[in-house]
């Protein structure tokens, strides 16, 4: 027998933290008399886990509106859940309760029966300022506990950032890491003939809504790469005519380039506190890698032999970084100190190893491989071991982290079928740390050099 | 045989053998009677040759691309208003930022080969497209082939071609 308390309209949490318009608060829990621990996990280091099966309710509204805001809020998180591949979210049909009054419990047996194992309730209300409360639980269904409340109030348009930040604390608690559906990916969005490509700097969120173009297509732009920090891009542009890195804006729209040197810069990536740019510099056709600081645009040369040294990037710490390099006769993954010094080659396997990209989580550094006329995505231990393939194909390049390290975003390209181009495609693609749950990511046309960003703050 | 048709086979037949010697460029010598004018565009494009090839992940200039620079250095001593970018570019097959390092090195191999046989460094200028701007279409050996490339573009100074 359990009883439940009513939660006091309104009353928040002492974690109460504004982001972007929205203000989130902790909801006092509706207390259970069932003192059990709640025990529900999600272990997500290994592959292949049966996923999670989710009840998602719409959440409960007054107006018409409200509801259809509820629905549309579930709707997206059970999206989120599902594309992760560790939850299931469970046919609407198959629910018994079909709506929970937000402050009462819901009857957990009915729940049980269908088999779910985590339910999550909210409501959605408009306040007399027009403002949007979105109130949100989710349930241990079998230890009949509340794990987590939250509430946001913000503009109604917010409601789908909303409906991503619930998603993100229901991965956080049942995962144990920090989720990433309040997060963007910008790319190349690409058009036309194979032989008259159009590419434009694009954003969309991390589900695909909300998609933007940044530049209008009339000049070559390639490998954008978000800020750690601010809404900013760092990528490569042909305005001028010359290949250079710039930097650009979001909420401004306005670009940059990035310092002026004698050549070609490209490969470019933000460190690690956004302070600094690191890429590469072409002078006399050799590529070293350099980094910019962007507040007293000092240069510093970090490599300086006679071969191709590019596509570098940080350490979360910024004390090491990743790069390849055709020194030792063939493309070939390295590390180094922040300083350039302490070189290490890390790959020795068959092929030609490039893009290294350290995770966010620092333990891993992510690759595309080539052998054979194939290509891999993989990952690799900084120290070289542990090397594992995630994806392959005719051709898959450009892996970018989610901010947890969890997943892998890359683009794929598929051959011609003739002479004029027919059958050329560039799509986005993301696949499991563990290699499981490949997936299209869908853009509006083709799309690659995808890079994600970090969680919005 | 008139006189005037004698010099006319004669001229064509001039075209003809520079067009041969051009092989390393496949443009066909649908060049009329008097051929491209002396000093466009035209000219280097179908007469020179105006492309070297690379092999897969190389930038070394093999002895046809040797041959085809010293016909552009000889060109370019003829027609000394001329400037030019070379491009370098990369056949599909690779990730975009290494290929974009790899055509960097094969326009500037193209360059340095050009500078040895003494054009004036300032007018020669480079730009890698990386596999960015295929000629070939296709995706098979021939034509990554031929997209391994490096490209002299005359930016001014060419002799207009009518």
């Amino acid at each position: 027998m359990f009883q439940f308390q009513r939660i006091k309209q309104g009353r928040t949490g002492v974690a109460m933290f504004r982001m972007f318009g929205i203000l989130m608060a902790a909801l006092i829990g509706i207390a259970s008399a069932n003192p059990a621990h709640a025990v529900l996990k999600i272990n997500i280091t290994q592959g292949n886990v049966d996923p999670m099966p989710v009840a998602i309710v719409d959440f409960v509204g007054g107006t018409t509106q409200e509801s259809e805001i509820g629905a549309n809020i579930a709707s997206v998180i059970g999206a989120n859940l599902g594309r992760s591949g560790l939850f299931r979210p469970l046919d609407k049909r198959s629910f018994i309760e079909r709506t929970i009054q937000p402050n009462a419990a819901p009857r957990f047996g009915d729940w049980r029966i269908i088999s779910a194992s985590a339910l999550i309730t909210g409501q959605t209300t408009f306040e007399s300022d027009g403002k949007l409360k979105v109130e949100f639980r989710l349930w241990d269904v079998f230890a009949e506990q509340q794990m987590v409340g939250l509430q946001f109030f913000t503009t109604p348009e917010n409601w789908r950032r909303v409906a991503h930040l619930v998603s993100d604390a229901i991965y956080q608690r049942l995962t144990g890491e920090s989720g990433y559906f309040d997060t963007r990916i910008v790319y190349i969005a690409e058009s036309g003939s194979k032989g008259r490509r159009v590419k434009r700097l694009a954003i969309m969120d991390q589900d695909g809504a909300n998609p933007s173009f940044l530049t209008d297509g009339r000049d070559l732009v390639l490998t954008p790469r978000f800020s750690p920090t601010n809404q900013e891009i760092t990528y490569l542009s042909y305005f001028t005519g010359i290949p250079r890195v710039y930097l650009f804006n979001i909420e401004s729209g306005k670009q940059e380039v990035v310092g002026d040197f004698p050549g070609m810069t490209f490969a470019p990536r933000f460190s690690p506190d956004g302070s600094s740019i690191i890429m590469s510099l072409a002078r006399g056709g050799n590529s070293d890698i350099y980094t910019m600081d962007l507040r007293t645009r000092q240069v510093e040369r970090l490599t300086s032999v006679s071969a191709i040294d590019t596509s570098p990037s940080f350490s979360p710490d910024g004390q090491r970084i990743t790069f390849n390099s055709d020194r030792g006769g063939t493309s070939q993954i390295y590390v180094m100190d922040a300083s350039g010094g302490g070189i290490q080659r890390i790959t020795f396997g068959k092929g030609r190893y490039a893009t290294p990209v350290w995770s966010p989580r620092g333990d891993l550094i992510a690759f595309t491989r080539q052998y054979q006329g194939r290509f891999f995505i993989g990952v690799i231990r900084p120290d070289g071991s542990g090397e594992r393939i995630l994806t392959e194909g005719y051709h898959a390049e450009g892996p970018s982290w989610s901010p947890n390290g969890r997943v892998v975003l890359f683009f794929r390209e598929t051959p011609s079928v003739d002479d004029t181009g027919r059958g050329f495609t560039t799509t986005l693609w993301s696949v499991d740390l563990t290699g499981y749950n490949e997936r299209r990511v869908a853009t509006p046309g083709d799309g690659s050099d995808p890079a994600w960003s970090p969680l919005i703050r | 045989m008139s006189h005037s048709d004698f010099s006319w086979k004669l001229a064509g037949l001039g075209v003809i053998m520079l067009a041969l010697s051009a092989c390393a460029s496949s443009t066909a010598s649908t060049t009329g009677p008097t051929g491209p004018v002396p000093g466009s565009v035209e000219d280097l494009v179908v007469n020179v040759g105006d492309r070297v090839f690379f092999d897969f992940d190389q930038y070394n200039l093999k002895p046809s691309s040797q041959a085809t620079l010293e016909r552009q250095a000889a060109w370019l001593a003829t027609y000394s208003g001329v400037t030019l970018t070379v491009e370098g570019h990369a056949d599909e097959r690779g990730t975009r930022e290494y290929n974009l390092a790899l055509g960097a090195r094969r326009a500037n191999a193209v360059k340095d080969y050009l500078v040895s046989l003494g054009v004036d460094p300032s007018r020669v200028t480079t730009i890698s497209y990386g596999k960015e701007r295929p000629a070939e279409l296709g995706s098979n050996e021939a034509a990554w082939a031929a997209n391994r490339r490096g490209v002299s573009v005359v930016t001014s100074g060419a002799v207009p071609s009518s």
